[in-house]
Formats: structure tokens, C-alpha cells, sequence
């Protein structure tokens, strides 16, 4: 059934802090996640990945490894399970990396070129080690650059409009009193969650049955259905705890890999990631070279909005990092042009990190801004508020709700903003230079069609059953709370059963989507049950179960410019001796729609402007032009902030209500990354009257770049 | 992995002979580096002999007024230390300013002073290193180098130690003791490491297995003032891209005394004589220490990215020695 409207009672767990339904069991050990539970029987897989950056695979050396202690197998393009990649699935035709050993092709280094599959996790690694490969190489390219010959502009998606443009531009900008034209670089970074992917799979009675740890388990059981030509409701995928995913756990050859191996085998088999493999199998996300041009009157009002953006995409599929999108939203000019633009090379396809788009692209606008606020010499926040459009700047739409210059504003105070001397590179304590800075933020607020179901048990307690995915974000918990609000009891009441495939559809984990969509769901579900029970009569052993499928709801929700704002606040310390950029405090206030849970997410919040202070100061992954590949593919080479970067942090909420909106929550699974690295980067040439617009600011760059008091100077890159 | 057999000794000669029976042996110390070398496959031990139960866990104060602190002292241990914090300050705060509580914990002084380079070329296997394979080629040059050497380097290895402690050790002419089958031996640190040549597989100049007993700090009334400042990219559990142990006695303005060593710029602690020469008797002021750092990085070779290295020494030499002159002063 249906249910186009949803009246919510409020009983009081929404918005009240509520510690995880599983936190106890998670900090005890009691929790399990798919690369530890025990199966009878299990084999353990372990993935081979090229060495070469392009090329074809020569030979296979396999009959070494067998003779290996406990070896059963070792799948490669020779001798595997075909698979049908060729389908439209939820994103669209898949990348290729979800079809691997269907021929001898290498696209990049990392390309997953065989599994060897062992009776034990170590004889498997064992084998997979000794196993030897032998290539024909071509010639790869690897290099990235905003001028690369091969860039174009590619076509729109449902996903990413490529280019938008109106006004003229040029005429624009010659008439400005201020002009901004800068390019701003963000390195290659990689999400990595700290639980590596890991999935079993095994037949059961006709039926593929695969533990996993992803974002959405119906989403993974539809795919590997496409992928293994099987009925959807013979596949049954499980997800029940996820130790953080980040746009990186969908289909990935983890899976694809464990049910070749079953289904060869005829025993469970399970294939875990190594961290090193992560860095060229689960995705990440491009670098980016981002041209901003800024134009204005001498007052700071936008005459010109030119924006862009540059990523990198592998030669097998397209992803593209749609940078250029924070422009759409944030900011209106007569002349605005926005594009994404994309080149393919040897490397693997890019995916969805954590604020795809507006991560890096309120990088380099957002310190765009604050350069056009230097030059009209205006105090950023003024800037930002004289700029603020009524409708959506490309749309044209109405905002469902804009809280942004409320965020602004209580920022603002608490942050002490109103204090700050505007001139750079003045203020010293000890061998420290300090400056502060700010940056506006923004994520797309989306729901999508889901399905859940609600069941009144005889002994007067409630289960949900909704095949959400509880990434660490504490899902699980929000669920339970508008669950039990919406059914008038305590939460204790309510069983919250979620990330299992045989639940039905509904949206992944992602996109800042979840929460939004999933309660629509359930809170929809809980109605026409409500209904049901107000005609009185018992309850029968079975229970009565109520459905929801919220399709023709999201379907008619008015065309709207819905998004989640923010205000981001950072003070740091520099060392232009030493190059050493400390970060010593940070607030971000949002405008995020409903809070669910303060506790997880605050937690939430914190979290992304915590990867933030990453992005700014630390992460950046290295490739080698030699090779193709990565150097220093682990955590000691790929760094990001330790305990001693973070400083005190401080997320907060400002009231965002919309009537009209039938679930009245925005995610918050993004935002709080969006506008940090500018925020810092503003900061830090506050700080040293030096524009840091390469990202990340590492030692030796502020070290080169040096302290110009009055400001001025910019920093070159060195990479 | 490689599966491989593991057996703990209980004592030094008992440790020798182990070792000796397979070539393919490793003694295990506290086996924060050796352990993840085993996992990304650059060892292959057959056997680790765990050492961590050999009676070298003190650390005594010598006849002579230095110190000797036994080979499977945890960094924890020696960073604590009174005698340590109170005469060599700089050595507590080079071991404080590596890794984590956690790593310090298992990690002892023995296996620090062999851990083996974080290259990232080193510990890939799908990459050439001539340090891994003689010959293969050293791709840090053409390739990621930013935190790669700038002294003492060679066309076949660019690759930092990553130790920090050894840098304060270095400074204060620390005498590493070792035993072999045929008896002890000792070795400073100052010859401890081999330059590294056409040869950077080969690392140290201790005897084929031998085993590290210990270090001697000599008695060093100087070292009381010192002074450890490492700069790395986050502000910890992250090797440093430039640090310095310094020690000073300065008296009327002049520099009666001064030790200095530099981590992070070569494939052993680098010990700036040439600095120290040029400051001993001289002013103790920031041109005169911007003078000699600069004397010391005249044989500085730098690459394409890591050229700022130079800076950041000179620096580095010039703010501490102007902290410690202060501190000597006040």
C-alpha cells in the first residue's frame, strides 16, 4: 500500500540522543562482520591483481599453485564462471571491475587477475603470492592533468548534468571590478573503510545466499542476479553490520569472486580484501583540477560564475566527479557557467567517496569566494550573504528550505567571528602564525522509492523489517526512534530488523539518502498498520503486517531545490619555518532538516569534518608514473589525521523546518565534509598571507610558499 | 605468507646458536617492523628466535657517569627513564616523538636501531628496489621521492632511516654491543650504518649473526641540554621529513660544546659535523647557526621534490639551537 501523506506523532524519541541499539555488542566483540563469522566447510579466496598498468594476461602459471598445502582452486579468465556484465543495473551499466576473469585484459594495475581459493585464509595467501602471471605490457598513461588531450565533456546522466551554462560570460567578467581566476588541484583519495570488504558466499537449497558488509543489500542481490543470469529472489545477500562503507561498498569483485567460487567448488567460500587491494578495487576518488573564475561589482555582488572542473576516469568505464555541481546551488550570477569535465586513463574507475562533487568542488569555490572577499575587501560571511539567490541559480526552482545564512549567523557568534582583525599574516604566538577561516557547505537532500513493512506481534511488540543498511551511522538506531514515535510506544518496543535482501526494495546507504527515504517508509508503513489495528479485534499469533512502498510519494513530492546546508568554521596555527599546519579548533552549524538522533549525529557530522581536516592537511594517495600503480597503498603511506591532528570540534544544528516536506529529514552523512578544506585552506592564508589552492597543504609546501604579511603570494604546486 | 617456525630463548649464547643453525633465521624483538616486512612479504623468515625474554632489559648507569641500556629495553622503558629524561633529554624525546603508545610498548631499542627503511618502493613487491633486490633498479628517483634523502645518497638508493631515536643516539656518540659465536663485540654508531654505495641491501656493519645486546651512552655532561624537534606530516604516528637532536653548552655568547644530528635526510642518522665544527667556539647566534647548517647541507643532493629538506634543516638547526641557547642562558 501506498501512503501519499504521514502525519508524525511525536512521542519523543526522535530528537532525543539515544546511544546504538548494537553499540554494546560492537565495543564487546559479541558483533559479528562477514569476514569473521564461522561456516562449516568454509574456503578461503584470495584475489591475485595485475602488476602491469596495460596489457594483456600471457598465462596463468596455476598448476605450481595447486600442488600448494590445501589449494582447491584457482579461478582466472581461463577457466571461470561466465558472468553477463552487459546489464543497466541501479547506477546504470556497471563498471567492468564487477566482471573480472572474463578475458586477458589488464586496464590498470590493481585489475584482479586471478583467486586462489585454499582450505585456509593463509594457504590461500600463500599460493596467491607464489602464483606467477606472465603479461605482454602496453604502453600505459597515467598521468593526470587538467590539459590532458584526451579530456572531454561527457554526456549528461541521471546522475550529473555535464554542463550548464547561461549569460555571456567573457562580457561578464570584463566588466567586473573584481575578477578571481584561479585553478585549484585535490589529489587522488581513497575512503578505505576500516572494516576491508569482505563477503561470503554459499548455495543453500537452490538459493545463493551471500554475508557481505555493504551499503545496501538488495542492491548487491539484484546485480549479482544480473551478473549469474539467476531469478532475484533466488539470491539472498545479508549485510547485518558494516564497519564504515563511504561510497565504496556496492558490487565489487569481492562478491562476484565468492559466488564464482562457490558455485565451482560446491562449499562456502569467503573472499576478504586486503587493505593494499582496496586501493585499486573498491574505487575512490579522482583528483581533481578545478578553474574558478569569480567576477563582481565593486560591492561583491556576482556579475560572473565560471567553474571548471576536471577529473579523471579509467578506459573500461565512466565515472566522473561532478565538482562543478556546487555552483548550481550556491551561487547566482548573470553570466554562470558550470562544467565537469573527463579523461579517460590506465587507472581504476573513480566511484562515489563521501560528498562526490561537493567535496572538492566547495574546495575550490568556496576559496574562490574568499579570495573575491579579499579583493572587494569584504568580510567573507557579508559576501556570502549579499550573494544569496532566492531560487536555484541554474534550476530556477524554489528552495524547499535554505537555512544557510542562519548557520552563518550562529557560527558566527559562537565562533567569535565578529572579533577577527580581516588582514593576514598578522597575529603570532610563539613560532605560529594563527589565522582562521570559514567556508559555506551544501549536499543535495534525495529520496528514493523504498519499501518496508511493519509487523504488531501478539505480545504487543512491533518489528520493522526494511533492508536499510547501517554503515556505522548509527541507521539502525534513527530507525527505531521515528519507528517507535510514529507508533506511539517506547522504542524498547520496537525490533528493528534491516540489511537483508528478502525484505524488498529500498534505497542503499548513500547519496545522504537513507535515513530520508527509509523513514519515509517505514513511517508510512507504521500508518496504514495504524490503520489497520484502529478496526480492533486480536492479534493473531502470525501478528498483522502492514507494507509500504513509497514510490508514488517520492514520485509526486513537488520539483524543489531540496539540500541540507552548512558553515564551516576552522582556526589553525602555521609554521612557515617547518611547513607544519595545525588545525586548533573547528565548527561546523548545519541546516540539515530533522535531527533524529543528536548523539550519532553529532558523531556523524564530527566525522566528516574530521575527513575534512584529512582532505586539507594530509590525504593524497601516489601514483607511480613508472609502474601505473600506487605507492605506499596502506595506511602508513596514505595518511590521515591522527588523534593528535584533531582539535577541539564542535557540530551543531540550527532549526530547518519544512512543512511541506512529508519526512522532514536531510541527510547528514555528507555535509559535514563539504567546505572544510576551504574553511582550512582560508585559514591558513589568513594566517600566513599565502593561498594555498593545491590540496593537500602539506609541510613542504607551506614551507616554499613561505609568509608574505598583507598577503599576496601563492603557493605553487609542486606535484 | 610463509609459514615459519618460531622459538624463544632465554639466553645470549643460547640466542647465537639458534640463529645460526638456518641462514633463513630473524631474531624477533618487539616486531613492529619485522612482522609487517612478513606480511607484505620483503621477509621470509623460516624462523624468528624471540629475543624479548633475554636478561638485556635495563638500563644501568655505567663506572663512568654513562649509561647502558640493555637491547630489548621497550622505547616505552627508555623514554621513561629518570637517568634518561634527566641527562638525555633529547633521547626520551626522540623515542616520544615515534609511532604510538601501542608501538613504543613492543618495540625495543635493539630492533630499532634495525628497523628498515619505510620506502614505499621497498615494501611493494610489484616494484623494483635495489635494496630488496640488488640491481633491480631504484624507481624513488624518477618516481615518489618527497621524503626521500638529501645526504649520503647514491644513484642505486635515495631511501631514509626512519628512526628517531637513532638520531638522538647518534648525536650523543652512542657504542652499540653485540655477540656473536666467536664472542662480543662492539661497534659506535657513528660506523654502525654503511654508506650506502652500489650496496644498500647491505645495511649495517654488525657481523652475520649477530645479535644487538646493547647500547653505551659515553658520559656526556653536554647532552643534559638537549633537545629533539621532528617534523612529519601529521602531528604523530608519522615518520619525520625532517628532525633534529641537538645538544648545546653555551657560555658568555660562545658555544663551548655542541652536538647535532639530522634524521630523515639520509640512509643512516646523520651526524652534522661540519655544523659542529664550525660552531664550537664561535657566537651563538642565529647567523652563525644558519652559517653552519648551511656549511653541513653543502653536500646536500636533492631531487625534484625534495629539495625543500635543505630548508627545512636549516631551519630546524637555526630554531633549536636559538631554544637551547635561550634555555642555557636562562
Amino acid at each position: 500500500m501506498t501512503v501519499t501523506t504521514v502525519t508524525t506523532a511525536v512521542t519523543g524519541a526522535v530528537g532525543t540522543a539515544h546511544t546504538r541499539l548494537e553499540g554494546r555488542d560492537k565495543v564487546t566483540g559479541a558483533a559479528r562482520y562477514a569476514g569473521e563469522i564461522p561456516y562449516a566447510e568454509l574456503a578461503h579466496g584470495w584475489l591475485v591483481v595485475s602488476t602491469i598498468a596495460r596489457g594483456r594476461i600471457r598465462s596463468v602459471e596455476s598448476a605450481p599453485v595447486l600442488d600448494m598445502p590445501g589449494v582447491l582452486a584457482v579461478l582466472h579468465h581461463g577457466n571461470a564462471p561466465r558472468v553477463n556484465g552487459d546489464y543497466a543495473g541501479m547506477l546504470g551499466r556497471p563498471d567492468p571491475i564487477v566482471a573480472p576473469f572474463q578475458h586477458d585484459r589488464v586496464p590498470y594495475a590493481g585489475w584482479p587477475v586471478a583467486l586462489v581459493v585454499a582450505e585456509t585464509s593463509e594457504q590461500a595467501r600463500e599460493a596467491a603470492e607464489a602464483l606467477v602471471v606472465r603479461y605482454d605490457e602496453e604502453p600505459h598513461d597515467v598521468a593526470f592533468s587538467a590539459g590532458h588531450p584526451g579530456t572531454y565533456t561527457p554526456e549528461n546522466s541521471p546522475h550529473m548534468q555535464a554542463e550548464t551554462e547561461k549569460g555571456d560570460l567573457e562580457a561578464e567578467l570584463a566588466a567586473s571590478a573584481a575578477v578571481v581566476d584561479a585553478e585549484y588541484t585535490t589529489p587522488e583519495e581513497h575512503h578505505s573503510p576500516l572494516e576491508p570488504h569482505a563477503a561470503m558466499a554459499r548455495w543453500d537449497n537452490g538459493r545463493l545466499e551471500v554475508v557481505d558488509s555493504n551499503q545496501g543489500s538488495m542492491w548487491v542481490a539484484d546485480e549479482l542476479a544480473k551478473l549469474f543470469s539467476l531469478d532475484p529472489a533466488s539470491v539472498r545477500v545479508r549485510s547485518e553490520h558494516v564497519g564504515g562503507a563511504f561510497g565504496s561498498k556496492g558490487v565489487r569483485p569481492h562478491q562476484v569472486c565468492a559466488v564464482m567460487a562457490t558455485t565451482v567448488l560446491h562449499r562456502p567460500v569467503r573472499v576478504v580484501l586486503t587493505r593494499r587491494q582496496m586501493f585499486s578495487l573498491v574505487g575512490y576518488r579522482s583528483p581533481t583540477a578545478q578553474r574558478v573564475r569569480l567576477g563582481a561589482d565593486a560591492d561583491g555582488r556576482l556579475r560572473a560564475f565560471d567553474h571548471q572542473a576536471h577529473c579523471l576516469t579509467s578506459t573500461v568505464h565512466e565515472f566522473v566527479e561532478p565538482s562543478a555541481g556546487v555552483g548550481r546551488v550556491m551561487y547566482d550570477a548573470a553570466a554562470h557557467h558550470t562544467v565537469n569535465r573527463v579523461v579517460p586513463l590506465d587507472v581504476p574507475t573513480p566511484t562515489f567517496m563521501r560528498a562526490p562533487g561537493e567535496a572538492p568542488g566547495s574546495f575550490a569555490v568556496e576559496s574562490a569566494l574568499d579570495e573575491l572577499a579579499e579583493k572587494c575587501g569584504m568580510d567573507p560571511i557579508a559576501l556570502r550573504t549579499l550573494n544569496e539567490p532566492d531560487a536555484g541559480p541554474v534550476s530556477g526552482l524554489p528552495f524547499s528550505s535554505r537555512n544557510l545564512l542562519a548557520c552563518f549567523q550562529e557560527g558566527a557568534r559562537r565562533f567569535g567571528w565578529a572579533d577577527r582583525d580581516p588582514r593576514p599574516g598578522l597575529h603570532r604566538e610563539g613560532r605560529w602564525l594563527l589565522g582562521t577561516g570559514t567556508a559555506a557547505a551544501s549536499f543535495p537532500s534525495g529520496a528514493a522509492p523504498s519499501t518496508a513493512a511493519v509487523t504488531a506481534e501478539a505480545d504487543g511488540t512491533f518489528t520493522v523489517r526494511i533492508t536499510a543498511a547501517d554503515v556505522g551511522t548509527g541507521a539502525r538506531t534513527a530507525l527505531t526512534q521515528i519507528a517507535a514515535d510514529a507508533l506511539e510506544v517506547a522504542p524498547e518496543r520496537v525490533r528493528m530488523r534491516i540489511a537483508d535482501s528478502d525484505f524488498g526494495p529500498a534505497m542503499v546507504a548513500g547519496g545522504s539518502m537513507g535515513t530520508r527515504s527509509w523513514a519515509w517508509a517505514v513511517m508510512a508503513a507504521v500508518s496504514e498498520l495504524r490503520e489497520r489495528l484502529s478496526l480492533g479485534g486480536g492479534i493473531p499469533p502470525e501478528g498483522i503486517t502492514a507494507r509500504s512502498n513509497t514510490a508514488e510519494a517520492v514520485g509526486a513530492l513537488p520539483s524543489r531545490e531540496r539540500h541540507a546546508f552548512g558553515a564551516q568554521f576552522a582556526e589553525v596555527a602555521v609554521d612557515v619555518t617547518t611547513g607544519e599546519v595545525r588545525v586548533r579548533r573547528m565548527l561546523g552549524i548545519f541546516a540539515a532538516g530533522r535531527i533524529v538522533n543528536p548523539l550519532t549525529a553529532r558523531s556523524q557530522l564530527v566525522g566528516g569534518m574530521i575527513w575534512g581536516l584529512s582532505m586539507a592537511l594530509h590525504e593524497e594517495a601516489f601514483r607511480d608514473k613508472a609502474s601505473g600503480g600506487h605507492v605506499g597503498a596502506d595506511f602508513a603511506g596514505y595518511h590521515f589525521a591522527a588523534n593528535a591532528d584533531v582539535p577541539l570540534i564542535e557540530a551543531d544544528w540550527v532549526d530547518d523546518p519544512d512543512d511541506d516536506d512529508p519526512v522532514g529529514i536531510k541527510g547528514i552523512g555528507e555535509i559535514g565534509i563539504v567546505g572544510v578544506a576551504a574553511a582550512i585552506a582560508n585559514a591558513v592564508w589568513h594566517a600566513t598571507g599565502v593561498r594555498h589552492r593545491h590540496l593537500p597543504i602539506r609541510p613542504d609546501r607551506v614551507l616554499l610558499a613561505g609568509a608574505e604579511p598583507g598577503g599576496g603570494r601563492d603557493a605553487r604546486s609542486r606535484r | 605468507m610463509r609459514e615459519f617456525g618460531y622459538q624463544r630463548v632465554f639466553d645470549v649464547p643460547g640466542a647465537v646458536a639458534l640463529l645460526g643453525t638456518d641462514p633463513e633465521a630473524r631474531f624477533l624483538g618487539g616486531g613492529t617492523n619485522l612482522v609487517d616486512l612478513m606480511k607484505a612479504g620483503v621477509e621470509r623468515p623460516a624462523l624468528l628466535v624471540d629475543v624479548t625474554e633475554l636478561p638485556l632489559g635495563r638500563i644501568e648507569a655505567t663506572a663512568d657517569g654513562g649509561l647502558r641500556i640493555g637491547a630489548t629495553v621497550t622505547n616505552s622503558d627508555l623514554a621513561a627513564d629518570p637517568q634518561v629524561r634527566r641527562h638525555y633529554p633529547a633521547l626520551a624525546q626522540a623515542v616520544l616523538a615515534g609511532a604510538s603508545g601501542q608501538l613504543r610498548n613492543m618495540a625495543t631499542i635493539g630492533g630499532n636501531l634495525l628497523q628498515r627503511t619505510r620506502c614505499g618502493y621497498f615494501a611493494d613487491l610489484t616494484k623494483p628496489c635495489n635494496k630488496r633486490v640488488p640491481g633491480s633498479g631504484c624507481p624513488a628517483i624518477e618516481g615518489e621521492h618527497h621524503n626521500h634523502a638529501i645526504l649520503g645518497a647514491s644513484e642505486h638508493c635515495v631511501a631514509v632511516h626512519p628512526s628517531d631515536m637513532g638520531v638522538a643516539l647518534t648525536a650523543f656518540d652512542a657504542v652499540v654491543s653485540y655477540e656473536t659465536a666467536d664472542g662480543p663485540g662492539e661497534l659506535p654508531l657513528a660506523e654502525f650504518y654503511l654508506p650506502v654505495g652500489d650496496t644498500p641491501h647491505l645495511e649495517t656493519a654488525l657481523p652475520s649473526g649477530a645479535l644487538i645486546t646493547g647500547i653505551t651512552l659515553p658520559p656526556n655532561p653536554v647532552a643534559a641540554v638537549s633537545r629533539y624537534r621532528k617534523v612529519r606530516e601529521r602531528a604523530s604516528y608519522a615518520f619525520a621529513i625532517g628532525s633534529i637532536a641537538a645538544a648545546l653548552d653555551v657560555r658568555d655568547g660562545l658555544v663551548r660544546e655542541v652536538r647535532l644530528a639530522f634524521g630523515a635526510v639520509a640512509s643512516r642518522p646523520w651526524r652534522a659535523r661540519e655544523a659542529e665544527r664550525l660552531l664550537t667556539g664561535g657566537p651563538a647566534s642565529a647567523e652563525a647557526f644558519a652559517a653552519a647548517a648551511d656549511a653541513e647541507l653543502a653536500a646536500a643532493e636533492t631531487l625534484p621534490h625534495n629539495a625543500y629538506k635543505v630548508t627545512l634543516m636549516r631551519n630546524l638547526v637555526v630554531a633549536v639551537l636559538t631554544e637551547l641557547t635561550e634555555e642555557a642562558t636562562r
